[in-house]
């Protein structure tokens, strides 16, 4: 691990500024993903700004009768907090199908939002990948892509984001609220946090530098059914092949989001229009245009298949 | 702190990164050292520490502690499992700097020899381990994860996420998924904790 300076913050605008200020500064919350990565040196901050102390760790109902969940509340906590199990099950199933129960006692909302791909050529230092070294090329392309995107996914870049937890959120329609260094606040839709590698894979997310998320805000419940179904290589404790996130009305309508398939959480509001007739048309128009590669097409009918049990299950 | 110059600031600086100079060519960083106090098994802890040092690395090569085991170093394998202000969590994904005022208890604070804790002697007593290197790990995880059914957490397998959780053996297995065991002792240490959770009513 490379050496680095360490600060506490009292604020969040004090830590916003503390990052912008430092070249190579980065935030540190729970640290789950970020200490892992900078061991391998992939991640080299210089300073590190802990923001566990910022007071953002409650889950506050809002006016009109969402809740508002603090950037440093523990995964544990979201989804065992009572107005989530009882209104957005969605999110408390996606949060505990995620990583082990260690790791959920200290991983943060916002940290979860801004962890990296598990792509094995982006933790291989010894291999080309541009999201870890921008232009010096993707090593997944012809490689081992099994765990790898199939839609959206770029010549730079075939990354998935490893988020449970991002894709009901995404299914929730959330918004992410930050702070700037200079004070100024801004909410970012769900949809629009996490951005597709095109020719620039490194850059991951709509945050600005020096931008510090505060709070992930869930508009009001949604009713219907919430499941979260996930189909990974073993029972517990791994990362995801194919996810799907869904809310099911009793009318057969509602809403569907994929994890595992791309570089965010992926969901085209279109083709929820096709939920009533099964799971085939919706996966058609959800994974129109995917580019597979030979290890992975095999997510395509996993999907269909995917939602085809979560549809089901929603009717039962 | 990435001027050179002060690797003069003590000896043990001198030494390592004299080492590192003749070992690489490229410019070295000097260690930033930072204190830090927490509470380890009930005792008050004050420590001077480079801020790279993890929890773990604190705990044994500091304190020596040395029954908290370091596995795979990345979260992996739940062998560095120790219980911080209540919660069980890895400490080699967390930095000894985070925790200023924390409550830490390892398996040396759970029990001693002459007065093992409940969980310790189901695990002899149940042979809940071959090799023994995981077991302070699944011993405090197995520990904090009952606590979390009585506490009422919900798992990725409790069917209804409204009602009170239920014990059951699906329910311990994948809240103990984080614990690797390398020889294999799962059935047993399932059968630990079913009896140590039995037990607590």
């Amino acid at each position: 691990m490379k050496s680095f300076t360490y600060e506490r913050a009292d604020t969040p605008v004090e830590a916003a500024a503390a990052v912008a200020r430092t070249p190579g500064a980065k935030f540190i919350a729970g640290g789950t993903n970020l200490l892992d990565l900078m061991k391998l040196q992939i991640e080299t901050p210089t300073h590190l700004v802990d923001v566990n102390g910022l007071k953002l760790d409650t889950i506050e109902p809002t006016p009109d009768g969402g809740l508002r969940i603090g950037a440093l509340v523990r995964n544990t906590d979201l989804a065992a907090d009572e107005r989530v199990r009882r209104d957005y099950g969605v999110l408390s199933r996606a949060l505990l199908a995620g990583a082990s129960g260690q790791l959920r006692n200290r991983a943060t909302t916002a940290g979860n939002l801004l962890q990296r791909t598990r792509c094995p050529y982006f933790y291989d230092t010894a291999q080309p990948c541009n999201k870890r070294r921008p232009g010096s090329g993707c090593a997944a392309l012809d490689g081992v892509s099994r765990q790898l995107g199939i839609v959206g996914v770029s010549d730079a870049c075939i990354a998935t984001n490893p988020s449970d937890m991002a894709v009901a959120m995404c299914v929730l329609d959330a918004t992410v609220e930050t702070v700037r260094p200079d004070g100024i606040t801004r909410t970012i839709p769900i949809a629009e946090f996490h951005r597709l590698p095109g020719d620039t894979p490194h850059v991951e997310t709509a945050l600005k530098a020096g931008e510090l998320i505060t709070a992930v805000t869930l508009p009001p419940p949604l009713g219907g059914r919430h499941i979260y179904r996930k189909v990974r290589d073993r029972a517990s404790y791994a990362f995801a092949l194919v996810s799907v996130a869904a809310v099911i009305h009793e009318d057969g309508t509602g809403r569907v989001a994929l994890g595992g398939v791309a570089h965010k959480p992926w969901r085209i509001e279109t083709a929820e229009a096709e939920l009533p007739r099964g799971s085939k048309p919706v996966t058609e128009q959800l994974l129109s245009g995917a580019r597979p590669t030979r290890d992975n097409a095999f997510k395509i009918p996993l999907v269909e298949r995917t939602l085809g049990a979560v549809i089901s299950e929603a009717r039962s | 702190m990435s001027d050179p110059s002060e690797l003069n600031a003590n000896r043990r600086e001198v030494i390592a990164g004299g080492g590192a100079y003749s070992a690489a060519p490229t410019r070295v960083e000097a260690p930033v050292l930072t204190q830090v106090s927490f509470v380890v098994n009930g005792t008050s802890r004050t420590l001077e520490l480079d801020t790279r040092t993890t929890l773990l690395d604190a705990l044994r090569e500091h304190l020596h502690l040395t029954g908290t085991k370091k596995g795979c170093d990345h979260g992996q394998c739940g062998a560095c499992t120790i219980i911080v202000d209540g919660r069980r969590i890895n400490s080699c994904l967390t930095l000894a700097v985070m925790h200023q005022g924390s409550a830490v208890t390892t398996i040396e604070g759970l029990g001693t020899p002459d007065n093992l804790h409940p969980m310790q002697a189901a695990f002899i007593r149940h042979d809940g381990y071959q090799c023994g290197y995981c077991t302070p790990g699944q011993i405090c995880s197995g520990v904090a994860a009952l606590a979390e059914i009585r506490a009422g957490i919900p798992s990725h397998v409790t069917a209804d996420l409204t009602t009170p959780v239920e014990l059951s053996e699906a329910e311990i297995r994948e809240r103990m998924s984080g614990n690797i065991c390398r020889c294999g002792a799962y059935s047993n240490i399932i059968e630990a904790l079913t009896e140590v959770a039995e037990s607590q009513g």
